[in-house]
C-alpha cells in the first residue's frame, strides 16, 4: 500500500474518534440519554480517549465525562473508581486552557455529589493544581477552578479546611476583583461555601481582606452576583459578634436596604438573611440596624414577597424584639405587628407560621403596652387556633403555646382576652382568668363590660379544684362583684329559684 | 648526858608516838580531805553560780531591749496598715457615694427617661418613613432604567433587522412589502429608509484586494504604500519610469524611519523632579520615624537668662503689678516647721479644714 493509503486509514480513525466523542458529548446534555449511555459502557470507552494524541478529542472527551458525572452520583463514582482522576489532575497542570476548563468541569461535577467523592478528589492531589489554575490568565479557567473548589468546600468543615490549606482564599479574593461578572459570581459563591462551616474559616476569609471587596459589590447591578455576595457576607457574619461587627464596619448599611427592594426574590431573601445574622448577636447591633431604618425596610420586604422568602425577615423581627423592650417598641411603631399577623394567617407552611408565632411572642412579652399592640391585631385567636389544631406540626404547637403564654402574662387588653374564656384549654384558661383577676379589681368600667358581655357567667361555669391557683383567681373575680350578681350568674341558679317556688307556701 | 639519856628513854616513845600520831592523823586525813573537797566544791559552785547569775542578768537586759525594739517596730507597722485601711475605706465610701449619684442620674436621664424614649421612637418612625420613601424612589428609578434599557434594546433589534432586510426597500417602480399602495406605509418602511445597508465584513476586504492588483501592473514599485495616499487616481497610459532606482526597501526605510529622539529630548521636563520625588518617597518609606536628627551641640541649652531692660534697670523703679499684687509678708503665714512627716496634703486638709484657720491660708494652699 502507498503511503497515502496508510495515512488515510489513520485519518479515518481520527475522524471516527472525533465524531464519536462529539456525539457522546452532545447526547450527554440530555438526561434521558444518559441511562442508555451508561448501560452501553461509555465510561470505559471515554477513558482512553482522554489520553488521545489529538487535543480536541481530549477536550471533548473530558467535556463528555464532565456532563455524565454531573448527572448523578453513580456515574461520578464510576469516574472515581476508573482511576481517571489522577490523569485529569496531571494534565490539568500541563495542557492548554480548553483542556483545563474541561478537566476542572469534570472535577466539579464529581465533587458536587457527596463528601466522599469530594474527599476522593482531595486525596488525589487535585487541590494544588486547582489553586494553580486560579492564577491562570484566562478567566474561563479561573471560573472553572473556582467553581470546583467551591463545590468541594461546600460539604463539610474538613474539606473546607483542606481547600484553605491549599492557599485558595487569597486567590479567590483576587478573583473577586476581576472585571468578568461570571468570575465574580463564582468566586463569591466559593468564599460563601468556605466560610459557612466554622468561625475559624470565616476568620481566614476575613483576614484575606474579602469583606471590603464584597461590600463594594453590593452596589453591582447583576442580580445573581448580588445573591452570592449577600450570601457570603451573611455566612461570615453569622458565627460571632466580632465577625458581625467587622461586616457592619464595612459600611453596608444603608446600602443593603436597597437590596431589599430588588426585583429578584433571592436577592431579597439573602439580604434579609444578612440583616438577621447581624441583628441576632447583641442589642447594640440590633440598635444600629433599627437606627438605620432597617426594620421598616424589612417589614416592607416581608409584605412584598410570599413563602420561604419571607422567613429570614420574620426571624429578624423576632431577634430584634427579643433583645429589649425599647427595640420591641421600635418594631411595633414601624408597623411590624399587623404584617406579622398577616403572615401568620396567610402562610401555608408550618415552619413559617411557627417563626411568625415566635416573633409575635417576642414582641408581646415585655410590657402590657407591647402585649396590647399585639392583641389589637387579633393575632391571639389565630395563635390559639394553631395551638389547638391537630394538623399543626409539633414545633408550631410548641411555639404558639409559648407565644400565647408570654403575651397573656402581660396582656391587660380585656376585649382581646374575652374570646379566650370560651375556647381555651385549661392550662391557658388559668392565665386568662389570672389576668382578669388582676385587672378587674381596679377598673369599674371593665367590670361592667365583663358582666354585660357574659364573661362573668362563663367564669362561674369554670370548674376548678378548690385550692388551685385557678380557684383563687375565680374567687378574686367573684370578690369584685356583689353577691347577688355572682349568685345570679352561677350555673343552676334558675333551678334553685324554681325549687324555692316549689317549696314556697303562698301567703293567703 | 642526862638529856641524852632522857631523850633516849623517850626514843621508843617517840617511835610509838610517831606511829600513833601518824595513825591518828591518817584517820583524820580522809575526813579533812573530804571536808576540804566539800568546801572547795561549794566555793567553786558559788563562784560559778554567781557568774551564771551575772550572765542571766545581762541576757535579760539584752532580750528586754531587743523585744522592746521588735514590739515597737511591729506597732509602727500596725499603725501604718491601720492608717492605710482607714484611708482606703474612706476612699471607697466616697467612691460609693459618687457612683450612687452617677448611676441614679444615668438611669433616670438615659435609660428610663420617658420623654427621651418618646423622642427616640418618633425619630425612628421618621427615619423609617424617610427610608421607605427613599427605597420607593430607588425601586422606581431602577424600574425606569430597566424599562429604558429594554426599549433601547428593542430599538436596536429593530434597526438591526431593518439593516439586514434592506433589500426590501421600495423603489420607484416596485413598491416594497412594507409600502403597500392600498394602505399607509408600515413603520418598517421608514426604518429601512433611514438605515444604511448591512455589509458583510469580507466584502470590504475583497474590494481592497482588487485595487492592489490593478496598481501593481502600472508601476514597478509594488507596495501599496508607495502610492500617494489620496483618492486621486493616476493618469492612464503612463510611461514606465526610467532609470536605475534605489532599492525600494531602502527608500521606504528612509521615508518611514521612525523618530529616534535623543535621550535629552526623550526625557520629560519633570523627570528630574519626579526622580527626586521618588527618592524622597523611598526614603520616607524606609524611615522608622520622621523626627529630624538634632545636632549635638548644647548651644541652645545653656543659654543664660537675659532679663528685660525694664526689669534690670535700677533707674526706673519697678513697673506696675510687680509690687501691688505680691504678698507683703510672705513669711508671716508660713511656719518653718518640718511638715514632711505628716500624711499627704489632701487628706490632712480634709480633716483639718473644719477647724478655724484664717481664710487667706486656704488660698495659699496648693
Amino acid at each position: 500500500m502507498s503511503q497515502r493509503q496508510v495515512l488515510q486509514v489513520f485519518e479515518q480513525y481520527q475522524k471516527a474518534r472525533t465524531q464519536f466523542v462529539q456525539m457522546v458529548a452532545e447526547l450527554a446534555t440530555r438526561p434521558q440519554n444518559i441511562e442508555t449511555l451508561q448501560n452501553a459502557g461509555v465510561m470505559s470507552l471515554l477513558r482512553p480517549l482522554l489520553l488521545d494524541v489529538v487535543p480536541t478529542i481530549q477536550q471533548t472527551a473530558a467535556l463528555a465525562l464532565g456532563r455524565l458525572a454531573n448527572y448523578n452520583d453513580d456515574l461520578a463514582e464510576a469516574v472515581v473508581k476508573g482511576d481517571i482522576l489522577p490523569q485529569l489532575v496531571y494534565s490539568l497542570a500541563e495542557q492548554n486552557r480548553f483542556y483545563k476548563k474541561a478537566a476542572a468541569f469534570v472535577l466539579r461535577a464529581v465533587g458536587k455529589h457527596s463528601p466522599q467523592l469530594a474527599q476522593a478528589i482531595v486525596d488525589c492531589g487535585a487541590l494544588d493544581t486547582l489553586v494553580v489554575c486560579l492564577e491562570d490568565f484566562d478567566p474561563g479557567v479561573k471560573e472553572a477552578s473556582a467553581w470546583a473548589l467551591g463545590y468541594i468546600a461546600r460539604h463539610n468543615g474538613e474539606l473546607s479546611q483542606a481547600v484553605v490549606d491549599a492557599g485558595a482564599v487569597p486567590l479567590l479574593v483576587l478573583c473577586i476583583q476581576e472585571p468578568e461578572i461570571a468570575l465574580k459570581r463564582i468566586a463569591a459563591s466559593a468564599l460563601s461555601d468556605i466560610s459557612k462551616h466554622s468561625p475559624e474559616l470565616a476568620q481566614t476569609v476575613v483576614d484575606a481582606g474579602a469583606i471590603a471587596h464584597l461590600a463594594q459589590m453590593i452596589l453591582n447591578l447583576d442580580a445573581k452576583l448580588k445573591r452570592q455576595v449577600l450570601s457570603a457576607l451573611s455566612q461570615i457574619a453569622k458565627h460571632s459578634v466580632d465577625l458581625a461587627e467587622m461586616v457592619v464596619e464595612a459600611e453596608i448599611f444603608p446600602v443593603v436596604l436597597t437590596c431589599l427592594k430588588d426585583k429578584d426574590e433571592y436577592v431579597k431573601k439573602n439580604a434579609s438573611t444578612l440583616i438577621r445574622e447581624i441583628a441576632k448577636h447583641t442589642p447594640e447591633l440590633s440598635q444600629l440596624i433599627v437606627n438605620a431604618g432597617g426594620v421598616a425596610a424589612v417589614i416592607d420586604c416581608i409584605g412584598s414577597c410570599k413563602g420561604n422568602i419571607r422567613l429570614p425577615g420574620i426571624m429578624m423581627l423576632g431577634y430584634v424584639a427579643a433583645h429589649s423592650e425599647n427595640l420591641a417598641m421600635a418594631v411595633i411603631i414601624s408597623k411590624g405587628v399587623p404584617q406579622l399577623a398577616i403572615c401568620l394567617s396567610e402562610e401555608s407552611e408550618d415552619h413559617i407560621k411557627a417563626a411568625a408565632a415566635w416573633a409575635l411572642g417576642q414582641i408581646g412579652r415585655h410590657t402590657p403596652e407591647h402585649a396590647r399592640a399585639v392583641a389589637v391585631t387579633n393575632a391571639l385567636p389565630i395563635l390559639l387556633s394553631l395551638y389547638m389544631s391537630q394538623d399543626s406540626s409539633e414545633d408550631l404547637q410548641i411555639k404558639s403555646k409559648k407565644a400565647i403564654k408570654n403575651i397573656l402574662q402581660k396582656c391587660t387588653y380585656l376585649p382581646a382576652l374575652e374570646p379566650f374564656l370560651y375556647d381555651a384549654p385549661p392550662n391557658i384558661l388559668k392565665h386568662v382568668v389570672g389576668q382578669f383577676s388582676k385587672v378587674l379589681p381596679h377598673d369599674s368600667k371593665a367590670r361592667r363590660l365583663f358582666v354585660t358581655s357574659g364573661g362573668l357567667k362563663k367564669v362561674q361555669e369554670i370548674k376548678a379544684e378548690p385550692g388551685s391557683l385557678l380557684q383563687e383567681y375565680i374567687n378574686n373575680i367573684n370578690n369584685c362583684y356583689p353577691e347577688e350578681i355572682v349568685r345570679y350568674y352561677s350555673p343552676g341558679y334558675s333551678e334553685t329559684l324554681l325549687q324555692r317556688v316549689d317549696s314556697y307556701q303562698p301567703l293567703v | 648526858m642526862a638529856t641524852l639519856v632522857s631523850l633516849q628513854s623517850r626514843l621508843p616513845l617517840i617511835d610509838c608516838q610517831y606511829y600513833y600520831r601518824n595513825r591518828t592523823v591518817d584517820g583524820y586525813r580522809k575526813k579533812e580531805y573530804k571536808a576540804a573537797v566539800k568546801i572547795q566544791s561549794w566555793f567553786r559552785g558559788c563562784r560559778v553560780r554567781a557568774y551564771i547569775r551575772y550572765l542571766n542578768k545581762m541576757m535579760t537586759v539584752i532580750q528586754k531591749w531587743w523585744r522592746g525594739y521588735l514590739g515597737r517596730k511591729h506597732y509602727r507597722q500596725m499603725v501604718k496598715t491601720a492608717y492605710l485601711t482607714m484611708k482606703m475605706n474612706f476612699y471607697n465610701e466616697m467612691a460609693v457615694r459618687i457612683q450612687k449619684r452617677w448611676r441614679g442620674f444615668k438611669i433616670r436621664k438615659y435609660c428610663f427617661n420617658y420623654y427621651y424614649l418618646k423622642e427616640y421612637l418618633r425619630a425612628i418612625s421618621d427615619t423609617n418613613q424617610a427610608i421607605r420613601e427613599a427605597l420607593e424612589e430607588f425601586a422606581e428609578m431602577r424600574g425606569r432604567e430597566k424599562k429604558k434599557a429594554d426599549l433601547e434594546k428593542e430599538e436596536k433589534r429593530k434597526q438591526n433587522q431593518a439593516r439586514k432586510t434592506h433589500y426590501l426597500l421600495s423603489t420607484k417602480q416596485i413598491p416594497g412589502i412594507y409600502n403597500s399602495p392600498f394602505r399607509d406605509p408600515d413603520p418598517m418602511e421608514f426604518e429601512i429608509r433611514k438605515v444604511r445597508a448591512f455589509q458583510m465584513p469580507s466584502a470590504a476586504h475583497q474590494i481592497q484586494q482588487t485595487d492592489y492588483e490593478d496598481l501593481s501592473t502600472w508601476l514597478a514599485c509594488t507596495s501599496k504604500r508607495s502610492f500617494p495616499r489620496s483618492d486621486i487616481l493616476p493618469p492612464i497610459n503612463r510611461k514606465q519610469c526610467q532609470g536605475p532606482f534605489r532599492d525600494i526597501a531602502e527608500v521606504l526605510q528612509q521615508r518611514y524611519k521612525p523618530l529616534q529622539p535623543t535621550l535629552r529630548v526623550a526625557t520629560s521636563i519633570n523627570s528630574e523632579k519626579d526622580a527626586r520625588e521618588e527618592l524622597r518617597r523611598e526614603e520616607w518609606n524606609n524611615r522608622v520615624h520622621d523626627n529630624v536628627f538634632l545636632p549635638f551641640s548644647s548651644f541652645s541649652k545653656n543659654e543664660k537668662y537675659v532679663p528685660m531692660v525694664q526689669t534690670s534697670t535700677k533707674y526706673n523703679g519697678i513697673s506696675y503689678a510687680q509690687k501691688q499684687f505680691q504678698e507683703e509678708e510672705p513669711t508671716k503665714w508660713m511656719s518653718n516647721k518640718d511638715t514632711s512627716s505628716l500624711p499627704s496634703g489632701h487628706f490632712h486638709c480634709l480633716f483639718l479644714i473644719p477647724t478655724s484657720w484664717p481664710p487667706l491660708l486656704l488660698s495659699n494652699f496648693r
